[in-house]
């Protein structure tokens, strides 16, 4: 297994560096650049090609691409992913302001929606084709056609409106104040959390009906088992392995995807930070920011791998 | 009945003092406001968002500034400058510094520090940026011949100097730090101004709280203040109408005012006034057939701006039909003198005639087509860009949009390739000289993306520039914007922005101004409870 798990992280260094190359480049085909972002967008009456010029020079942006390459990929190699295009800051200092909330967020919603997904989907199956399935088929088809952002609107409306209330607009850390951080954290993550929970909860239903009609299952039957010992001992450590993998991939998603929700929320995340990279082109900070989200993806898939080794004894890596 | 004659007099006199009593300013409390967009550094003389003015000026003070209860947003008064004297050749300006003005970090203010500041912003060193150094380009030398006197010599005279010393932008930055790393101010903040810095946490919010060393005594009236930064215009009604923020200091679309008075009622006060912010068309003079001042004329004409004022001020935030000036205010042509330009008639079926002949005139077919280019905003580009369209196929132009993305949009245009586009300006005060400064030929702004040059065009605005009495010099700014909007057509104006600020009741000492970069100093505003 550790000889497995070598060369799987050897194996990300051509994977990341794909990455790079393609991102770099394609961040210099948009047209516009953060020096024109930041002097021409504003309606100002003064502006200076000298000044645009000295800017882009400080940036090294008059640099020819191969060298900007070159010495991006320096950093890299250095763990330094260098200072935003934008605010001047070490792009570290940027992310890791960001990665606190993301990754709580990430988590919390991941928990709700395995809650959600894995009780519901085995119910689902083992009651296939009564009311409590169809009740269970509806609630994940709601989720998967509600947008987390839509759910996120409306639950601010109700809030508004009904309560009189609004969620804190400014993320306290937990350690801080758990109860501000909940009721900031908690809308989100429901929202989010119930989204997923709907391709987790059918992806555990189909997974658990095929399990189900199994020739093991059925000799668990005949013996005279339980079956919540039929479905917790036998069927869940098999039918779990594809919703372990969506569920997994998700969070992976969660923490940098969740740009809209958290917009709706006015989180101060690695989503928003994501579009106003783009938006200023602030190369550094974004390429950085894929960087980061393809290492989680790649980490994410070899954990699951690990995982289903784990939880499927005729699963083994040499 | 003397007795019943002396409680009346008594009871008038008390409801007489109430209100006044009520208004008295109250210490104490957190200001909270979001603002749209974050500062990339602390330096204004470096940057030109009004996300850097919103949170930031709080802590700084100018040398002078506009008056925070002039509603025209022109009159400048003094501020860390408590007088000044202008030479009888207009090219000394003398400024009397206040004493006892101290930095947060307890050094005091001195002449030095205005000097600095200012060459900082005039005559920047190399490698330092100065966005607006263009803005003092008559300024020959500061000069500090005293502790508390501060100097400047000009070139020649100017209309606008005095205006310029108010610029939001000019913080007053200490001489030694500037003089150690003039870089400093970019990343650190230490002003004079009646808040001191506490916290920036990125993408989150900045905090300040009250200095109590403040030289104006009994100023401010807050506590301290919260810049929460909000992008999504959504969230930033809703945390105005969950409590959860006092006041947004840029503005709002009339539905949004509309959804926030719906929820709070008596608690919200709105305070409206036009904006100085446009969005005009510019047409690229170096593309056939708008090198033709016919069909420029044609495409103004086309535009039944009146109508518009009414229908679009219901959906976007435009209102006001305008000239090169904000309606209101000193140099603003009166309505009656705007209606004769073109593009102003109030008979819209006459101007539309008179489109019509002038495309025929210039050989322009009927249902000619060409690209109009917008700016991926929606909010007035979108709905402008529609009724511009909409009026131009009244004259039988067919017109497809093109829009691009805000932030690949000005370099696109600045290239040169667009026929006809979208622009746009936003001005600090209002002023002649910075409203009109983009209409300046190519050579001399490269701003204007129109590519035109116009030397006649470029003396009038000169000529305005340097004529200090003011009703010669609203003279020739009428004759500017006669030759730029009629006669040459050059650029053509939509509507004059609408500023819409609805804000929590609480809040006072606070007045609306035509621009969004103006009266952020918080030191005059204070809440109710």
């Amino acid at each position: 297994m550790a000889s497995y798990i070598l060369k799987r992280l050897a194996a990300m260094v051509p994977t990341l560096l794909g990455v790079a190359v393609l991102i770099f480049l394609l961040l210099r085909v948009v047209p516009g650049d953060v020096v024109e972002a930041r002097y021409l967008t504003q309606g100002s009456q003064f502006q200076s090609q000298e000044l645009m010029n000295q800017e882009r020079q400080k940036l090294g942006l008059d640099q020819p691409l191969w060298r900007q390459f070159a010495t991006w990929m320096a950093g890299l190699a250095r763990l330094d992913f260098g200072l935003s295009m934008w605010t001047s800051s070490p792009i570290s200092e940027e992310i890791k302001l960001r990665f606190a909330l993301s990754l709580q967020l990430a988590l919390m919603a991941s928990t709700i929606a395995t809650l959600l997904a894995i009780p519901l989907g085995i119910l689902a199956a083992v009651k296939q084709d009564t009311w409590v399935d169809y009740a269970v088929r509806v609630f994940s088809i709601a989720g998967l056609a509600t947008p987390s952002f839509w759910l996120g609107i409306l639950m601010i409306l109700v809030m508004l409106t009904v309560f009189k209330w609004m969620p804190p607009v400014v993320f306290t850390p937990i350690w801080v104040n758990p109860w501000d951080n909940l009721a900031q954290l908690i809308w989100p993550a429901l929202a989010v959390g119930y989204r997923y929970s709907a391709v987790g909860t059918r992806m555990m239903r189909s997974a658990m009906l095929e399990v189900l009609r199994e020739d093991y299952i059925r000799t668990a039957r005949a013996k005279g088992l339980r079956l919540k010992l039929i479905l917790t001992r036998h069927a869940l450590k098999n039918a779990i392995l594809p919703v372990l993998t969506v569920i997994s991939l998700e969070f992976a998603f969660l923490l940098g995807g969740l740009v809209v929700t958290e917009q709706v929320f006015n989180l101060n995340g690695l989503g928003m930070l994501f579009v106003e990279a783009i938006s200023r082109r602030d190369y550094t900070l974004t390429q950085a920011l894929v960087m980061l989200v393809a290492t989680v993806f790649l980490l994410v898939n070899l954990a699951v791998d690990i995982a289903y080794a784990w939880l499927d004894p005729r699963i083994r890596y040499r | 009945m003397e007795r019943l004659a002396r409680v009346a007099v008594l009871a008038f006199a008390a409801m007489l003092a109430l209100p006044g009593l009520a208004q008295s300013p109250r210490s104490g409390g957190e200001l909270v406001f979001p603002v749209p967009s974050e500062p990339p550094s602390y330096d204004g003389h470096r940057e030109e968002t009004f996300g850097l003015i919103h949170p930031i000026a709080p802590f700084y003070n100018t040398l002078l500034r506009i008056d925070p209860n002039d509603k025209s947003g022109t009159k400048a008064v003094p501020s860390l400058a408590e007088s000044w004297t202008v030479s009888s050749d207009k090219l000394t300006y003398t400024f009397k510094l206040r004493k006892g003005v101290k930095f947060h970090d307890g050094s005091e203010m001195t002449s030095k520090d205005v000097k600095a500041s200012y060459d900082k912003i005039i005559f920047p060193p190399a490698g330092v940026g100065s966005s607006r150094k263009g803005q003092y380009a008559d300024v020959a030398a500061v000069e500090a011949p005293d502790a508390y006197t501060v100097s400047f010599r000009l070139k020649e005279p100017s209309a606008s100097f005095i205006s310029s010393m108010a610029s939001p932008w000019n913080f007053i930055y200490k001489a030694d730090i500037l003089a150690k790393d003039p870089h400093w101010y970019e990343k650190n903040i230490m002003g004079t101004g009646p808040f001191t810095f506490v916290e920036h946490v990125k993408g989150s919010h900045i905090v300040g709280k009250k200095n109590p060393n403040y030289w104006d005594k009994g100023k401010p009236y807050l506590d301290g203040f919260r810049a929460i930064f909000i992008r999504d215009s959504a969230s930033q009604v809703a945390a105005i109408r969950g409590e959860r923020a006092h006041i947004q200091f840029r503005g709002f679309s009339p539905a949004e005012r509309d959804s926030i008075v719906s929820t709070l009622g008596k608690k919200v006060t709105v305070q409206e006034s036009p904006w100085d912010c446009i969005l005009m068309v510019g047409m690229n003079h170096e593309k056939k057939p708008f090198d033709d001042k016919r069909v420029r004329r044609a495409l103004t004409l086309a535009l039944d701006r009146n109508q518009a004022s009414k229908s679009l001020s219901k959906i976007a935030i435009v209102k006001e039909v305008a000239g090169v000036q904000v309606p209101g205010t000193p140099y603003a042509t009166p309505p009656a003198e705007l209606a004769k330009l073109a593009g102003y008639w109030p008979d819209i079926e006459k101007s539309r005639a008179e489109s019509r002949r002038l495309l025929k005139e210039a050989g322009v077919p009927e249902g000619f087509q060409f690209t109009f280019t917008n700016r991926g905003v929606p909010m007035p580009y979108e709905p402008l860009g529609v009724w511009l369209i909409d009026q131009w196929r009244r004259v039988g132009l067919n017109v497809q949009q093109q829009v691009i993305e805000p932030a690949a949009y000005f370099g696109t245009i600045r290239k040169g390739d667009a026929q006809v586009f979208m622009d746009f300006q936003c001005g600090y005060i209002v002023e002649p000289d910075l409203d009109m400064y983009k209409f300046l030929s190519s050579e001399r702004n490269p701003a204007n993306y129109g590519r035109y040059k116009d030397p006649v065009l470029d003396a009038l605005y000169d000529k305005q520039s340097r004529t200090i009495d003011f009703e010669e010099r609203g003279q020739i700014v009428q004759q500017f914007e006669k030759r730029l909007l009629d006669e040459e057509a050059h650029y053509l104006m939509t509507l004059q922005w609408h500023r819409i600020i609805p804000h929590s009741a609480k809040v006072h000492g606070w007045t609306i101004t035509p621009s969004h970069y103006l009266n952020n100093t918080l030191d005059t505003v204070w809440l109710s409870q």
